[in-house]
């Protein structure tokens, strides 16, 4: 009994139920973010002045490490999957109301003019024109949170066994397994960019109204991330 | 007239501005005491420097500014009282850039306000195809995206999605500033036949005085302050500015432009000098004997070919190859005297040629000609006084 595949019986769960735990801990998160950041971002459009307090306050969120998160939630949540689901969402709305404040800003005032003129509603404008518009932007920013939240979900096993396929790292040690750390990172990442692929799909599902070829450019006066973590590895 | 507008009186006034001001909350006067009272199936341009209010005042039509003082009557009723997403609905709107939904479908977009007034999709979709075609769009467009368009193309579709739900007002807010002057052109043409089969109202903002003079029954000019500085069709305009601000604002040669609006129905035409191409040596000889120093010779349709001297033909015979270009010739009374005098200007030999509907040779011109035609008819324009605004339905508008 010691396959890739085989996990320790202390885990309570199948290689397979760990995959399930894990999403489940690491999406449901990410869902409960966009729900509040879809109205939130749309208040900071409206009301201009709201934006950078809300920006503010978030950005001081995302500052704080998910360990010291989880930790001072134990007082209140206890070691349970919420625990670990809260600082998920909290770091997930971070990401995601500026994307879509982004996203919804990004529509030509002529075409808000437009649908002005047309007699749409701000409700009616908001789900039938600003949303859309902004799916690219939004998607983008569900992708950075998807893939940020997948890998901190493993940080879970810290606090009583929550973290999916990141407990199989403490039972690696526990157990002098190499395979099951080898395992819960291969898994993360594929899971990782499983995820990420699927987001891409549906970006292009629903957005025939895109140009192809015209992806999201990085913007010229920010480094290549890529390039700056070479570079930061090589020395 | 076309199917859609129902029927209602002609040239009555359909939107009764009455001394509205805008003023905003930082004490910037946008609209200052206008009134202006916008005729019933024409076309009224609002015309200015920017600054002027000219949008400002467009805007306050459909209430996307809501004026200070002041009230705007549409069909006699203040449109105050109307739930504002009614009225908005009940008036088509068209922007520069066109403002398109990048995420519908040309149909789609087109078939927006049909849709929001409940009608079902297949209605609002054949609707929606109708309308491409009125506008001039090829209906394998309908399924593409806004972006697949031409600017041109997308103006076209924002005009159309304008129409849609049949409004009886069109607002069109510089809606062809953003094109080039040949597409703009094309435009400003297709606007004015789908106004002759539709007779909207109308009310049209834009910056530039020749699409002012171009499209307008009615043209004010407004001045920077949001002040009216003229109210007039734009023949009289170019006759009779108001003052020098409207003076300086129409340009140098409104002296020329304004002929645009004179028929050359009136202008005599010589049909003694013209010969065709196998007249024998005698006719060309007693023709040759006329005012005209030149001959204009023509193919045995009637087309005109070129000019050549009398005596040279008389003594050669008529060479197609060796005759002076005659230039661009006018069609007799459809062209303006705008269009006859520049080709009797560009003409080599100073004698215009006038050609009918078919192209043939109706006759020559000479500028002196032309000369006399324009001061009668100015003499004229100066009899009328020019003062009363003439009724919308008695100004005609001469192309060219």
């Amino acid at each position: 009994m010691n396959g890739f595949f085989d996990i320790p019986s202390d885990l309570q769960h199948s290689w397979i139920g760990l995959v399930g735990l894990h999403l489940r801990e690491a999406l449901l998160p990410v869902l409960a973010g966009l729900v509040l950041a879809l109205p939130l971002a749309q208040l900071c459009v409206r009301f201009r002045w709201l934006y950078p307090p809300v920006l503010w306050v978030t950005t001081v969120l995302y500052a704080i490490p998910s360990l010291a998160f989880f930790v001072v939630l134990i007082d209140y949540t206890g070691q349970t999957e919420l625990t670990v689901m809260i600082p998920l969402a909290v770091y997930s709305l971070v990401v995601l109301v500026p994307a879509i404040v982004d996203g919804v800003r990004s529509v030509p005032p002529e075409t808000l003019a437009a649908a002005e003129a047309m007699g749409f509603g701000p409700v009616r404008r908001y789900v039938q024109v600003q949303l859309p518009i902004a799916v690219p932007a939004i998607i983008a920013g569900l992708r950075i949170a998807v893939v940020s939240s997948i890998s901190l979900v493993s940080v879970g096993a810290l606090i009583g066994n929550q973290g999916a396929l990141g407990n199989l790292l403490t039972d690696a040690l526990f157990y002098h397994r190499t395979e099951l750390a080898v395992n819960s990172v291969l898994t993360t990442a594929v899971l990782a960019i499983l995820i990420d692929g699927l987001l891409v799909g549906l970006r292009i599902l629903l957005t025939p109204w895109m140009p192809s070829g015209a992806r999201p450019k990085p913007k010229a006066d920010r480094p290549d991330p890529a390039a700056v973590a070479l570079e930061d590895v090589s020395r | 007239m076309g199917g859609y507008g129902q029927p209602r009186r002609v040239f009555g006034v359909l939107i009764r501005i009455d001394s509205v001001t805008k003023r905003y909350p930082d004490g910037t006067v946008a609209v200052d005491r206008l009134s202006l009272e916008i005729p019933d199936r024409s076309i009224t341009v609002l015309v200015g420097p920017s600054g002027c209010g000219k949008t400002t005042t467009l805007r306050m039509i459909n209430r996307m500014v809501e004026p200070s003082e002041g009230t705007i009557l549409l069909d006699g009723k203040d449109i105050q009282q109307q739930p504002v997403n009614t009225l908005r609905r009940s008036m088509g709107y068209v922007i520069q850039n066109a403002g398109l939904f990048q995420h519908r479908t040309i149909v789609d977009n087109i078939a927006t306000v049909p849709r929001m007034l409940g009608w079902g999709k297949d209605k609002a979709r054949s609707r929606a195809r109708e309308l491409m075609e009125r506008v001039g769009l090829d209906a394998s467009l309908a399924k593409r995206y806004p972006y697949q368009l031409s600017g041109g193309q997308q103006q076209r579709v924002g005009v159309a999605r304008a129409l849609a739900a049949d409004p009886p007002v069109l607002l069109m807010d510089e809606p062809f500033s953003a094109v080039d002057p040949v597409v703009r052109k094309g435009l400003q043409d297709e606007l004015l036949r789908i106004q002759d089969e539709l007779g909207k109202t109308i009310v049209f903002v834009t910056h530039d005085i020749d699409e002012a003079v171009k499209l307008g029954t009615m043209v004010a000019v407004m001045r920077t302050g949001g002040h009216l500085a003229q109210f007039a069709p734009p023949a009289e305009l170019l006759s009779h500015p108001a003052d020098e601000f409207v003076e300086d604002f129409l340009g140098a040669d409104r002296g020329i432009r304004r002929l645009s609006f004179f028929s050359s129905a009136g202008l005599d035409l010589l049909t003694a000098p013209i010969v065709a191409v196998d007249a024998t040596a005698e006719q060309i000889a007693a023709r040759g004997t006329g005012d005209a120093p030149y001959l204009l010779v023509t193919d045995r349709g009637g087309k005109p070919l070129g000019w050549g001297e009398p005596r040279e033909l008389a003594a050669d015979g008529i060479r197609p190859a060796e005759l002076l270009p005659y230039g661009r010739p006018f069609v007799a009374g459809t062209d303006s005297l705008r269009a006859a005098l520049d080709c009797a200007v560009l003409s080599p030999t100073g004698w215009a040629v006038a050609v009918d509907a078919e192209g043939r040779a109706a006759g020559v011109v000479s500028q002196q000609a032309i000369g006399e035609a324009i001061r009668g008819a100015h003499a004229e324009g100066r009899e009328n006084g020019g003062t009363t605004p003439a009724k919308s339905d008695t100004v005609t508008k001469v192309t060219g």
